[in-house]
């Protein structure tokens, strides 16, 4: 539940709610980004539950996202429990 | 390159580990206070590369594991009305209430319902607008946030049967309960990074100042957590009490703002019983008078709110899982881990939490442990 999983901005979407596309790794998700709103195509955000909770910088979402890889954490982002 | 990133990092943890031992001169006790890092340094068997003067102790950085007790009961109750469904992150599933988990309550017929984010449970109160859409909001000042922002929607659409459950926690004041005490044996902390995204390190300053000890904000990869380490024993070794931001690269000072301005908007601090932990003085949020229609605790009557019976009272007697979240044993010290109490079977909810240090150990624990199952 602490978990927070760095993706990469893809596509900002048109919807009532500030949201965008967020690809972490292959899988791509849509994530709201109402409490990052000055988010833009291409940055790096932290995703906790659904939304982006700050954004971060690129080399070290990319080393996370390698180890979480590794670990099989991407799991959690389609609701399987953490291993 | 792959491996190379790989031997690289077994590199960099081998050299921390030096630096660690070397900077060592005295006994010290950290506490880690991240459901994660308790998992990532049983997971990369971060324990066995300390100086054994060097101890490492597990905090209460588990929100499921503290989400008390009568909310799980208040949770399953609301699950077995006929008019409404109960939203749950699947961490909360496995976790006993005083006679069953939300699990159980599933299996008896109870409308449970799993999601990933509290704007899905808003989705199904507004496709399903005759049931009364409940969200189960656990989790600390990292996830509150998301549930601020959903009620916010809520209120400006208009959706009216949509509620929350609220179990939000807060960290500094559990910290400074478990800090407070007489016989407190923790030299330092490391505190959980992406906490601190949102809320910033500020919140920490007056703790390391009043209770006088080192403060370092930690990621929760190996290696980030060995810099924490070194970074605390280096503090310790100097006598400094103060905060320090090892995970620079994601967390400012400031933290999220607003973030901040929407849980000050929609929560009010209130004292809450952490469970295991008794009481925490302004541990927990409740909503603010402008979003108290919001409230799902009005929608849990009936007798899932019983107290529990004598299997409950066998079950509280041997769970020390108080005893674990404050750091005051390892879960294998406790004498009915691995046997009484394992993941499928958990006799509370650090052995079935995901963040949980019970379950940390019994999964990862060296060979030869009674956690082998």
């Amino acid at each position: 539940m602490c978990l927070a999983i760095p993706g990469r901005v893809v596509r900002l979407l048109a919807a009532e709610l500030p949201t965008a596309e967020v690809a972490f790794g292959s899988i791509v998700k849509p994530i709201c980004v109402a409490l990052v709103p000055e988010v833009q195509v291409g940055d790096f955000v932290l995703a906790h539950v659904g939304f982006a909770i700050t954004r971060l910088d690129e080399g070290e979402a990319a080393r996370t996202l390698a180890a979480l890889g590794e670990l099989g954490d991407l799991g959690v982002l389609n609701g399987e429990a953490a291993p | 390159m792959k491996y190379l990133e790989e031997y690289r990092d077994a590199e960099v943890i081998l050299r921390l580990a030096e630096q660690i031992r070397a900077a060592t001169t005295r006994p010290w006790r950290i506490m880690e206070i991240c459901g994660g890092q308790t998992n990532s340094i049983l997971r990369a068997g971060l324990l066995q590369l300390l100086p054994s003067s060097l101890e490492l102790i597990h905090g209460p950085g588990c929100p499921v594991c503290v989400t008390p007790e009568r909310c799980i009961d208040q949770a399953i109750a609301i699950a077995f009305r006929e008019d409404a469904v109960l939203c749950t992150f699947g961490d909360m599933l496995r976790v006993p209430g005083s006679d069953q988990s939300l699990l159980g309550a599933r299996a008896a017929g109870g409308h449970v319902q799993m999601v990933t984010s509290p704007l899905d449970a808003l989705q199904l109160a507004i496709r399903e607008p005759s049931k009364q859409v409940v969200f189960f909001a656990v989790g600390f000042e990292t996830t509150a946030p998301t549930t601020a922002v959903a009620l916010k929607r809520a209120q400006v659409t208009g959706v009216e049967n949509f509620s929350v459950l609220l179990a939000h926690v807060r960290v500094p004041p559990a910290l400074e309960a478990l800090l407070g005490e007489e016989s407190r044996a923790i030299d330092g902390l490391l505190a959980a990074g992406h906490v601190c995204t949102v809320m910033g390190t500020r919140q920490y300053d007056s703790v390391a100042e009043r209770f006088e000890l080192p403060i370092v904000v930690t990621g929760f990869e190996p290696v980030d957590i060995l810099r924490g380490v070194l970074r605390c024993v280096q503090m310790l070794e100097q006598g400094e009490h103060r905060v320090a931001n090892e995970y620079r690269r994601v967390v400012n000072t400031g933290g999220n703002p607003v973030a901040q301005a929407l849980v000050d908007e929609v929560f009010e601090v209130v004292d809450l019983p952490w469970r295991g932990l008794g009481t925490i003085v302004e541990g927990g949020l409740r909503l603010r008078s402008a979003f108290a229609s919001y409230d799902a605790a009005r929608l849990a009557i009936g007798p899932a709110l019983s107290a529990g019976g004598p299997e409950r009272a066998a079950r509280a007697t041997l769970c020390k899982s108080g005893l674990v979240l404050a750091g005051k044993i390892r879960p294998t010290e406790c004498p009915a881990f691995g046997k009484q109490c394992t993941p499928r079977s958990p006799l509370g909810a650090p052995m079935v939490s995901s963040e949980g240090a019970c379950a940390a150990y019994f999964k990862h624990a060296p060979k030869g442990d009674a956690a082998q199952p």
